[in-house]
């Protein structure tokens, strides 16, 4: 019995050992996973990271499975949405999934980076992790623009229709590089066939990319935590952080916990309101894409709206433009905006954390004045959020200095 | 901190529920009230289709084998009622009406209903099929109140009968003028079916996804209850 | 004492809670797995075809398509029939011992259900070409009427069983059929099935 125990234990140790002289298996494994050492006192900001990560596996799934029986044209593009959705086995589910799939990967994205912000996690060391993440953001919006041009219903054309055309804004090559990006000289089949190869191929990989490059550059200076001091300053005699734990069994128990409890509201949303409202699925998209009848009120995907606003906001096409990129720009340069010498939102005064706080209800606030239409006070609303957006990030190299932090503790609480 | 983001999720969720995201048309919408789970409702829906809207509507994306499956029919129940101008049960509702007759005699083809109601909503067409009115000098001798210089004419002025539109103030307020053979009530009710087949047509998957769903999430609430406690187990050696 | 106690729950909640997530992951794999099925347009396009054969004269052949495929039926003769055990000699396998090739309604000399009416796939076993109907009983000594394939020169007989010495392998492939109404012939219906 312990003979063919140990006979076992052997063969599967030899087998390892063959590996690892060929490739650095369980290196990696300890390096990575089971001697990674991550903060003790995670809370569930930081649950967010590896949710997207599970997000991107659904939607890489779900899309492979898309496109075996999807149609790239734009005269087969729709039926053979409606034919995934009815004819396929099973495709209703794929297809829903990967609706679902989308719109969460932005609540968690946008979450993920808010952690962020609460927790100083942008600051030294972690620029450059801060810096691929809004890569990894922007591709992210790429990718999802890319993709809800494909149902070709009617808010695919005319969404990406308007979107597309504030390219055109920009002095001097504008128009060309509308006419670039189109293929063609309005939104036809031409732009549907390339966006649908950036968005199965192109930025994916680039994703995929950024998320490996991503997750390296963690490894390589650890996880912030909420109290926002660095573990690796207090180290026990085996040269483990004190306040650390390893990654396996520690956060992948846990994780594994937060895990299911995102698929219970993904499948609640899938299986019982996959449209939600019309927020994630348009209503207006149900209509087959039709050049000469424009939908009465265009607006983006909900995930867009923050920025839309922002750009309906300005009254000059190029101002908005401008408006809607630096928008997406300025959290680039968080890192080097707050001068704060604490991290974490814990031990800040009270004008970052009012500072925080207006930012955050601004961007919700931009967010709800997107999808109503420009009209009224909500111009003026969303006048007036857009300037406390903008003021978080220009004023913040005066206000994060001026603020009166508390003393950080040493060990983790 | 926490008290915070609670006030903030609800003050955003309080704007977000104040917004119709149908708040396109002015006129406000009566209430269709369909019950998908009826299958009755939904076989006196399907004969309606067909008897009155197939004739220039397609519905190109729905199979009678799969109306068949989803309503109790049998085939050759199937093939009786509701299959005017198909041969097989794998074929989809199509209209005899050739799209460039219909756009000619019509001004515009009458669109394909397998989506409508998705894209509109039941409440919006159980409306719109209400709300003809005579209006003599209109191609058609009717319009809409739902949706004005519509191109399609009343088809159910038989049963529904006729209204006018005793307009004031640019306030709408239909009366029925001339009965048909249903009385409102009926007509109602006909109605009502009629859209509950639009419904289940524009998503036929409907029902059973639902059902699908309780089980899915009673399995995940099963393996969350053995992660959480193998978490906590775990987590035990941690101070 | 109480050390072991908590291995043992470790031990059985690391289990239950792997067990439950490879049954989550295998009920999750089911409906992309399944989406792989022909859908319900394939299994229309590929549904059973019908012939009429109230307007087929004796010893005319009808060409059918089903699932992509040529199918031929035709409404042999008596005096074709009588012509079928004559030709055993020269064929590779006349008595159908390739189970493959026929459904086991149509495992005899006529290879059909009804003697009277051939159904098999106008298709040369060798490369697929198809095969020309030739009827007629030429003078030489082994033809007794068939089917000649243009592109290599195989020859099938009457119940479309291959020759000896041709490049064609086999007999030609019966489909699934049936007399799903007294004159009608469903091709992608089972007899015995239907």
């Amino acid at each position: 019995m312990v003979d063919k125990e140990n006979k076992q234990a052997e063969s599967s140790s030899k087998l390892l050992d063959w590996i690892d002289q060929r490739f650095p298996y369980t290196e990696t494994m300890k390096q990575h996973i089971t001697e990674y050492y991550a903060s003790k006192n995670f809370n569930i900001w930081y649950v967010f990271g590896v949710l997207a990560m599970v997000i991107l596996v659904i939607q890489l799934f779900t899309g492979i499975f898309l496109t075996m029986n999807y149609k790239p044209s734009a005269d087969d593009a729709f039926s053979s949405v409606e034919y995934i959705m009815r004819d396929v086995e099973w495709g209703w589910l794929i297809r829903y999934m990967h609706s679902t799939g989308a719109s969460f990967f932005f609540i968690v994205v946008y979450l993920h980076m808010f952690r962020a912000m609460l927790y100083g996690s942008y600051k030294k060391p972690r620029e450059l992790i801060w810096i691929i993440g809004m890569l990894i953001f922007i591709v992210l919006m790429a990718e999802a623009f890319a993709g809800y041009l494909l149902p070709w219903g009617q808010m695919s054309y005319w969404g990406a229709q308007v979107i597309i055309s504030i390219f055109g804004a920009i002095p001097f090559i504008g128009e060309a590089l509308v006419e670039i990006i189109r293929g063609d000289y309005s939104i036809s089949d031409i732009t549907l066939n390339r966006f649908f190869a950036l968005h199965v191929i192109a930025l994916p990989l680039a994703l995929v990319a950024l998320i490996f490059v991503h997750i390296v550059a963690l490894h390589e200076v650890g996880s912030n935590n909420p109290d926002g001091i660095e573990i690796k300053e207090h180290k026990d005699h085996n040269g483990i952080p004190i306040d650390g734990v390893a990654f396996h069994p520690y956060h992948t128990s846990k994780d594994l916990v937060a895990i299911i409890i995102f698929l219970m509201i993904f499948s609640f949303v899938v299986f019982f309101a996959p449209d939600m409202g019309g927020y994630f699925l348009e209503y207006a998209n149900f209509e087959k894409a039709n050049p000469t009848a424009t939908p009465e009120h265009i607006v983006p995907v909900w995930y867009f709206t923050p920025f839309y606003a922002l750009l309906r906001a300005v009254p000059d096409k190029l101002g908005g433009a401008i408006a809607m990129g630096l928008a997406v720009i300025l959290p680039l340069f968080l890192p080097w905006l707050d001068r704060a010498k604490v991290k974490s939102i814990r031990y800040r005064g009270w004008i970052y954390k009012t500072a925080l706080t207006s930012f955050a209800i601004s961007f919700v606030s931009l967010g709800v004045l997107g999808v109503l239409p420009a009209e009224g006070i909500y111009i003026s609303l969303a006048r007036f959020f857009g300037l406390i957006y903008f003021a978080f990030f220009i004023l913040m190299p005066y206000y994060s200095k001026i603020d009166k932090t508390k003393p950080v503790p040493n060990r983790v609480t | 901190m926490k008290n915070i983001i609670k006030k903030l999720l609800i003050s955003v969720a309080a704007l977000i529920f104040s917004i119709n995201v149908f708040a396109a048309t002015e006129q406000s919408l009566l209430v269709a009230n369909n019950n998908p789970h009826d299958v009755e409702s939904l076989q006196r829906g399907a004969r309606n289709f067909m008897n009155y809207c197939s004739g220039c509507h397609s519905a190109e994306y729905v199979r009678y084998e799969v109306i068949a499956s989803d309503l109790g029919l049998s085939d050759q129940q199937v093939k009786e009622y509701l299959m005017f101008n198909a041969q097989q049960t794998f074929e989809t509702i199509n209209t005899s009406m050739l799209e460039v007759d219909a756009a000619g005699w019509f001004g515009q083809a009458p669109p394909d209903l397998s989506l409508m109601a998705r894209a509109k909503g039941t409440d919006y067409i159980y409306t719109f099929l209400k709300s003809f009115y005579i209006d003599k000098s209109s191609p058609t001798g009717v319009d809409n109140v739902v949706l004005a210089g519509t191109s399609m004419p009343n088809v159910l002025w038989e049963l529904q009968g006729h209204q006018v539109n005793l307009e004031e103030d640019g306030i709408n307020h239909l009366e029925l003028e001339i009965q048909g053979k249903m009385s409102p009530e009926e007509f109602d009710f006909f109605l009502r079916d009629t859209v509950n087949f639009l419904e289940y047509m524009s998503e036929p998957i409907r029902n059973a996804r639902r059902a699908l769903g309780i089980k899915v999430l009673f399995f995940l609430a099963f393996f969350l209850s053995l992660a959480y406690f193998l978490k906590k187990e775990i987590w035990k050696d941690i101070k | 004492m109480t050390e072991k106690v908590d291995q043992s729950k470790r031990h059985f909640l690391t289990i239950a809670t792997a067990v439950t997530g490879s049954a989550g992951i295998a009920f999750a794999a089911v409906p992309f797995l399944s989406s792989l099925k022909p859908s319900a347009r394939a299994r229309a396009l590929g549904a059973p075809v019908e012939v009429p054969l109230g307007s087929l004269e004796p010893g005319e052949m009808v060409r059918v398509v089903w699932r992509g495929k040529l199918v031929y039926v035709l409404r042999r003769t008596e005096e074709m029939l009588q012509r079928l055990s004559g030709v055993t000699e020269f064929l590779r396998d006349p008595n159908s011992a390739d189970t493959e090739l026929q459904p086991s309604y149509a495992s005899n000399e006529h290879r059909s259900v009804d003697p009277e009416f051939l159904v098999v796939e106008g298709s040369c076993t060798h490369l697929g070409c198809a095969p020309i109907p030739q009827f007629e009983v030429t003078p030489s000594t082994d033809w007794f009427g068939g089917f000649f394939c243009p592109c290599h020169g195989s020859k099938f007989d009457l119940s479309g069983r291959v020759y000896k010495g041709v490049p064609a392998p086999t007999n030609l492939k019966v489909p699934p059929y049936s007399f799903t109404q007294t004159n009608v012939i469903t091709i992608g219906i089972d007899s015995g099935n239907a």
